[in-house]
């Protein structure tokens, strides 16, 4: 390998002289956005633990978790999605399809297959918005647009519209309901496998290396030798596998497969933890960890302005005003030119 | 739009000094870009500021315009102490920078390009025909009539042409100070006459002309005076008559670099790349041959299809007639990827646009071609890739503070050669090196060149595509002139002069 006979050497930039301290090391591990969020968290659990004292009780908490686990799916994949550099706005209406499908299926050929059908269903839509965005080069939001109404639309006409199916007595759907594990409900643990998966998924593995790369850069991805077009399809399946998992949980929840009611708006929901917990919507940037923060800090202040008696519509505003709050602090630091539309 | 009737230029005669920054000083966090820095911009002069890079030439160029604010020191514009908020503030005090990576937008016509800021100023109507007229009688008056129209759309200028763009933007509102920032580093040698031309023009109209490049020739063709800076300070500045070649590198390096090529030609090895015939859409029935261990030149005017012909051997445009063979048998590369697993590598022209994931870090962008080789089971060892990158860190010079630097954050040349050890280590049979020390400083380009050369040595094949002639002379054995998306000549090293290319160019 070469040695260049002129090279000089570097001059010693120490950012951070001499040893750093307990607190800088804890934030460059977390990131700074992390650690905002912890504290959003901190203020909000004070706040409302100091108001109502049955905040902290272990049945709110685990209501709290429950509460969390179907949009934090949804959440976790659609950052996957993200920082690739694109967007699926029709998880919800795949959930909504693979609920119903779930509980049809169950009907006659029992949970296992049940389930198994469902995924399946979801990894067909998944494939099918790749497929529309790779070969028919339609932009992933206009995509994901078309196929959030095609979805839904299904849905309601293989189930008339109607809940199908009763799942309420099946102690299988039961178990993923309101069972546990260890204590801690099934739910719960769901949503904490899949996030680590993704986690590891993107912060260990080539595929994540990948995936930082396509959405950071396409061209020098393309020209890197990376095939972009099967991580395309490759991440819009697995988005779709996990939002037809999501639905199966609705199912599970409601004792019945429902097409529209559980599902509807999910998407958003998970747009708003992702990009509030750091995710560019250019693509490139983004965790799993601050995506799973955000979900805890929506649902506790959900739980928490929900035990103070905060009207619902308040609840929405409250979660907005966080939104944008957040977002305008992350672009303050952010340092970039304060010109023009922002990315 | 009376843009031809501003007059922010007060009248001055030559040689006074319009713009002057004094002792100014600018620290990132504890990093120091500038400290006593002082340059005066006098009318009727053209000032070079040169420097290598991570010197501290944009961070000057951006307190001038008001993007940075200086921690001390003194700003004043004829004659008077000033101070700029934003660049908006010192636009209109008649300071213009023209950016070396103009923004163009895409769908609208040059005209539109040009007068972006000053559409509105005669009305809510937009009068296409008015603005179109206007324009013309620009680029006429200017001397670029012929080289770009004022209907062609933003997204169909070359390189050249973006930069006539920016150029126009900034001379049809009559400004007191103009500043380039190496604006020839995208043009062809044909282009960079008219701009020579263009910038002695406003030169002679009285215009105080700031002007930043690496190029010695250039400078010594343009400047009045010099202004070197090294480290974020000031070495000093000269008139150009008292200052000389080796004078102004050592300024600027603070050693001497004579002798910047030191290519022996060895004996070329066995064909590496062959291409027969080899026609697209681009490019029209090239032949070519790279051998191992050889060096090869590829020189035209922008726009002859140098770029386009790398991107056709790797892969990314389909060869659609002719063969294209590595180590003697026909290959077709359906993608990138394909190219990379035969042994090639390529850095492209636009580095931060084709080549750099700019938000990660430097040991992710070396490490982005050979993630399957430094991982198991798809886990990638980070062990591995820390040992990678502080190896190339190390062995090209790369100055940053540490491997998760952002690449952002660097230096073009230092960028550069993050590129150059993505491909180094692919460990590639043949490197296709495309404008590969375009923005690059004197220094970091005399390392790239010791960097190809050892490759050579070592057996590698290099294709190089360069539109500064002295590089292509200095550094390759053969040079394949295009033009016009042919191969119009092939000169050995012996026959090649600039005299001799620039023909085959034009042909």
């Amino acid at each position: 390998m070469p040695t260049p006979t002129l090279s000089k050497t570097p001059p010693v930039v120490d950012v951070v002289p001499g040893t750093p301290g307990v607190f800088r090391r804890f934030l460059t591990a977390m990131g700074v956005q992390n650690v905002s969020l912890l504290i959003a968290i901190a203020f909000v659990v004070l706040v409302i633990g100091s108001q109502n004292p049955l905040f902290f009780t272990v049945p709110n908490l685990k209501v709290i978790g429950t509460a969390i686990a179907i949009s934090g799916l949804l959440a976790v994949v659609q950052t996957l999605v993200i920082i690739m550099g694109a967007l699926d706005i029709s998880v919800g209406s795949i959930a909504g399809l693979a609920s119903v499908t779930s509980a049809m299926i169950f009907t006659s050929a029992g949970p296992f297959i049940g389930v198994v059908g469902a995924v399946g269903i979801g990894l067909l839509c998944g494939l099918l918005n790749g497929c529309i965005i790779v070969f028919g080069r339609v932009n992933p939001v206009i995509a994901t647009l078309a196929t959030l109404a095609a979805y839904k639309g299904i849905a309601q006409l293989i189930s008339d519209g109607r809940a199908q199916g009763y799942t309420g007595a099946d102690p299988f759907f039961v178990f993923l309901a309101r069972g546990s594990v260890l204590g801690i409900p099934t739910l719960i643990w769901i949503l904490v496998v899949i996030a680590l998966g993704v986690h590891v998924l993107l912060r260990y593995t080539t595929m994540g290396r990948n995936i930082y790369a396509v959405g950071g850069n396409d061209v020098a991805s393309r020209l890197a030798g990376i095939n972009i077009n099967r991580y395309i399809l490759g991440i819009y399946m697995m988005t779709g596998a996990v939002a037809a998992l999501a639905g199966i949980l609705i199912t599970a929840r409601t004792g019945s497969g429902q097409p529209v009611s559980g599902s509807e708006g999910l998407e958003l929901e998970a747009i708003t933890a992702a990009a509030l917990g750091g995710a560019a919507l250019k693509g490139g940037k983004g965790t799993i960890a601050g995506t799973i923060l955000a979900v805890i800090l929506l649902g506790i202040l959900t739980n928490g302005m929900t035990l103070l008696g905060v009207n619902s519509f308040w609840q929405n505003v409250a979660k907005g005003g966080l939104l944008v709050l957040a977002v305008v602090l992350q672009q303050l630091r952010s340092g970039e030119r304060r010109i023009g539309l922002p990315g | 739009m009376s843009a031809h009737a501003s007059t922010l230029t007060p009248p001055v005669s030559a040689g006074q000094v319009v713009f002057s920054a004094t002792d100014i000083a600018k620290s990132f966090g504890p990093v120091a870009a500038l400290s006593g820095v002082s340059i005066e911009l006098r009318a009727g002069e053209v000032t070079a500021l040169m420097g290598e890079n991570g010197a501290g030439k944009s961070t000057l160029l951006k307190i001038i315009t008001g993007d940075y604010q200086p921690d001390s020191g003194v700003l004043s514009l004829h004659g008077a102490e000033t101070r700029f908020a934003e660049p908006r503030e010192s636009r209109t005090s008649g300071i213009r920078v023209i950016a070396q990576e103009p923004e163009i937008i895409p769908h609208v016509s040059v005209a539109e390009n040009i007068f972006v800021g000053l559409l509105g100023a005669s009305g809510p109507v937009f009068r296409r025909r008015a603005v179109l007229e206007q324009a013309r009688e620009a680029l006429a008056e200017f001397g670029f009539a012929g080289v770009i129209a004022a209907e062609t759309l933003g997204s169909e200028l070359s390189a050249a042409q973006r930069q006539i763009v920016e150029i126009m933007r900034a001379v049809v509102d009559r400004p007191a100070v103009i500043c380039f920032d190496e604006p020839t580093s995208s043009l062809g040698e044909e282009e960079v006459e008219i701009l020579f031309r263009l910038i002695r023009r406003l030169r002679a109209e009285g215009i105080a002309i700031g002007y930043v490049s690496h190029r010695m020739n250039e400078i010594f063709q343009l400047a009045d005076a010099i202004t070197v800076l090294r480290d974020g300070k000031l070495v000093g500045t000269k008139r150009t008559e008292d200052t000389d070649h080796d004078d102004l590198v050592r300024m600027m390096v603070g050693r001497d670099l004579s002798q910047m090529f030191h290519r022996e030609a060895i004996d070329p090895g066995d064909t590496v790349l062959e291409l027969a015939g080899v026609s697209n859409e681009f490019v029209h029935d090239v032949s070519l041959t790279v051998a191992a261990g050889e060096v090869v030149g590829i020189a035209g005017l922008v726009g002859a299809g140098r770029s386009e012909l790398l991107k056709t051997i790797v892969g990314d445009f389909r060869v659609e007639s002719g063969t294209l063979s590595m180590g003697g048998t026909a290959v077709r590369f359906h993608t990138p990827a394909d190219s990379i697993a035969a042994g090639i590598g390529f850095a492209p022209e636009e580095r931060k646009a084709e080549a750099l994931i700019m938000h990660r870090s430097v040991r992710d962008n070396i490490a982005l071609a050979v993630l399957k080789r430094i991982s198991r089971f798809s886990f990638v060892s980070s062990a591995r890739e820390d040992e990678l990158a502080e190896g190339y860190i190390k062995k090209l010079g790369i100055r940053t503070p540490s491997d998760r630097q952002l690449v952002k954050n660097l230096s073009g040349g230092n960028q550069q050669k993050v590129v150059l050890a993505r491909w180094l280590s692919t460990t590639p049979r043949l490197l296709l090196l495309d404008e590969p020390t375009r923005g690059v400083d004197v220094g970091a380009k005399a390392e790239i060149y010791a960097i190809i050369d050892e490759l050579a040595q070592q057996g590698v094949a290099v294709l190089v595509v360069s539109s500064e002639l002295p590089e292509v002379l200095g550094l390759a054995d053969r040079i394949y002139v295009m033009a016009g998306g042919r191969v119009t000549g092939v000169l050995p090293r012996a026959n090649a002069t600039e005299e001799a290319i620039l023909a085959l160019a034009m042909d």
